[in-house]
């Protein structure tokens, strides 16, 4: 599947498309299929993305999962502040970066 | 140290103002992207893996503790109660927001502090030896040059555009903590035979994808006549730079393509032309500056006497305490480092801590090292041990200066968006492989420095023992350097051989520190025995 990522224009906080709106968690992302550019241009003209992009990612039970290491670690938050992280009381959620 | 004058502050306010109504623009979509980012990055504002990052220029590294408690509030008000000291002397925060930066950037002025400079194709935040004005080792301050340099190229039009960063250090001992020759332009402060000051000048350094060490282009350049030199070295550059290749703009390139012998040519050339035109600074101005680095009243007839009871505490003398020229008093060095910790990273409590100290017992003056440590440049060595205690307190009291615990490390694929690998983990890992005490005393000095990608912002290529973090088809993977320096001694790392995964990494360097210890003759410190023996034999310990 191919999903949209990018940061908040304000926060800078990693955001990703659900299909109607843009969400701080990956578990929320759709599947844009060929639509990723057009999506992209309408939502960084509406300043609700900044440097967004078009991720691959793994359709999982748990949710989408970025294939590229950068765009998992972009997910959780760094894997060296576990307490920074966006899921900081799941000691196994470091394992889903790697 | 140095303080602003009305026109200092008035330029640093108006550009904060300036800052406050381009992010507003951005906010309100006056602008896009492309238009807003040259200009945010000119403020210090990147914006990275998982939020934006705010680089804060430390001139020459240092800083009071009022700065420091700033930099502490910031990181509470704004950040995540942390910040991060980087291999320039910077401080940068991790988790900035846009809409908050301008606040961030005024609160920043009102101590004297500002992001400018900071990143773009710029002259960078000067750095200098650690150790300035303290060093029993140095012939004078070299601070009041840097100084003196950084007001006459900020907002200089003609170094506005240059065509890449532009990287200027510092000293005058001869040992050098500021890993000189990595630098674009290099300056040493030495005398002649008559006893005058005056520049040694080193051209064309640095570390990224096509590492250089700085050539040595003038011997001994009258220090009054810096600045006609370094705007000759600028012009030249500016004037050949390859502007169309992103990977052929740096000066080293220049230097490297036009040969030492033809760039040192043109410089002195336009040098003549400087000279003429008398741009240089009047004695007045320089006496001006260095008035804001008159020595502390060190105080007189003190013990030199360091009572060495306690042995934790005699072990962090050992380490981590060098040198005062005057007497009675200790430069000390502060790590930043803990085992298992994240290298430069500093709490906000922390930073509290570190400002009290520099308060009470250090004539309000603190450093911040290359190797992302911080130091108390000016205590009365009756005090060192109070200093400890408190510190200790802290977690701030790790006695690994220079051993192979004090990692450098990069922020790696943790924080920044440019990485392949993640550089922090790999440290961590190292450290608690070697952390029993003995055993890090027992390898001596021994420097690993580890960039999680090939702009080198860890330093690999001046590592003893360098790692570089590489993406092979998608996962991490990790290139073992050895035998550079950034000390005097410069010199540029060898890769070894194939990569490895993160827990071969740490194998690796394992197995070349073994290897080093059967090797070594009596006094060697790995980088010697290194230099003795070659690659070969630490080649076949690591791949077998
Ligand atoms: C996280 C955001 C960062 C970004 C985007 C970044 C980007 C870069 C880039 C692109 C280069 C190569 C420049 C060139 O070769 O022309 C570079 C070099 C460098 N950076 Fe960074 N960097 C970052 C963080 C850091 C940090 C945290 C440090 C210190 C720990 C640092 C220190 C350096 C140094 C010392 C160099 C080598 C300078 C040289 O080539 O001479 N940077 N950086
Ligand atoms: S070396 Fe690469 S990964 Fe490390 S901070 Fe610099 S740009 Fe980022």
């Amino acid at each position: 599947m191919r999903i949209l990522t990018g940061n908040d224009l304000k926060t800078g906080a990693v955001i990703w498309w659900t299909g109607q709106d843009w969400s701080l968690h990956v578990e929320d992302a759709s599947d844009v299929g060929d639509h990723g550019e057009a999506v992209l241009a309408r939502e960084d003209g509406a300043r609700r993305v900044n440097g967004g992009y078009i991720v691959d990612a793994e359709a999982t039970p748990k949710g989408p999962r970025p294939a590229h290491i950068k765009d998992r670690i972009r997910a959780l938050g760094p894997t060296v502040r576990p307490d920074l992280t966006l899921k900081p009381a799941d000691p196994t959620a470091g394992d889903w970066v790697i | 140290m140095y303080k602003y004058d009305q026109y200092d502050q008035a330029m640093v306010d108006a550009r904060v103002e300036e800052f406050r109504d381009q992010t507003r623009r951005r906010i309100a979509g006056d602008m896009n992207d492309d238009q807003f980012k040259p200009l945010r990055l000119k403020n210090g504002l990147y914006l990275q893996l998982h939020a934006y990052m705010l680089r804060v220029a430390i001139p020459y590294g240092t800083l009071n503790s009022q700065q420091m408690r700033k930099l502490a509030d910031i990181a509470r008000k704004y950040d995540r109660g942390y910040g991060h000291f980087t291999t320039r002397q910077n401080l940068q925060y991790n988790w900035i927001k846009l809409e908050e930066a301008p606040d961030i950037l005024a609160e920043l002025a009102t101590v004297e502090m500002h992001a400018i400079q900071t990143s773009g194709e710029s002259i960078r935040n000067i750095s200098a030896d650690q150790y300035a004005g303290a060093a029993a080792d140095e012939i004078c301050d070299p601070r009041p040059w840097a100084e003196l340099l950084r007001q006459a190229t900020t907002f200089h039009p003609e170094f506005s555009y240059l065509p890449r960063k532009f990287k200027i250090a510092v000293i005058s001992a001869k040992t050098d903590r500021a890993a000189l020759r990595w630098h674009d332009c290099a300056l040493r402060i030495v005398r002649n035979e008559a006893g005058e000051e005056g520049f040694e000048v080193y051209a064309g350094g640095g570390m990224g994808r096509t590492p250089f060490i700085a050539y040595p282009i003038r011997d001994f350049l009258p220090a009054k006549q810096i600045f006609s030199y370094l705007q000759a070295i600028l012009r030249v550059w500016n004037l050949h730079a390859r502007r169309d290749n992103i990977h052929k703009q740096r000066m080293k390139i220049l230097v490297h393509e036009l040969g030492e012998e033809e760039f040192r040519r043109q410089v002195e050339e336009e040098f003549q032309n400087f000279l003429a035109l008398g741009t240089d600074f009047p004695q007045a101005e320089y006496d001006r500056i260095a008035a804001y680095f008159t020595p502390p009243p060190f105080e007189t007839g003190l013990s030199e006497e360091i009572d060495r009871s306690d042995p934790d505490f005699a072990l962090w003398v050992d380490r981590q305490v060098a040198p005062h020229k005057a007497p009675g008093y200790a430069i000390a060095n502060i790590s930043l480092k803990p085992i298992g910790g994240i290298g430069g990273d500093i709490t906000a409590d922390q930073m509290d801590v570190v400002a009290d100290l520099a308060e009470r017992y250090s004539f309000d003056d603190l450093r911040a090292t290359h190797v992302q440590n911080l130091v108390l440049p000016h205590v009365r060595k009756a005090d060192l041990y109070t200093v400890w205690q408190v510190l200790r307190e802290a977690g701030l009291a790790d006695a690994n200066l220079d051993l192979v615990t004090d990692v450098i490390a990069c922020p790696g694929l943790d924080y920044c968006s440019l990485a392949n690998a993640r550089s922090i983990p790999v440290a961590q890992e190292i450290q608690r492989r070697f952390a029993d005490m003995d055993r890090q005393l027992d390898i001596g000095e021994l420097k690993i420095k580890i960039s999680g990608c090939i702009n080198a912002c860890g330093h690999h290529h001046a590592g003893h023992i360098g790692i570089l973090g590489v993406d092979r088809k998608g996962t991490e993977n990790y290139q073992l350097l050895l035998g550079g320096s950034g000390a005097e001694d410069t010199s540029q790392a060898k890769i070894t051989g194939p990569g490895f995964d993160e827990a071969g990494i740490v194998d690796a360097v394992e197995r070349t520190v073994e290897r080093y210890r059967d090797l070594r003759e009596p006094g060697e410190r790995f980088l010697d025995t290194y230099r003795r023996v070659g690659l070969d034999p630490f080649k076949e310990a690591i791949y077998g």
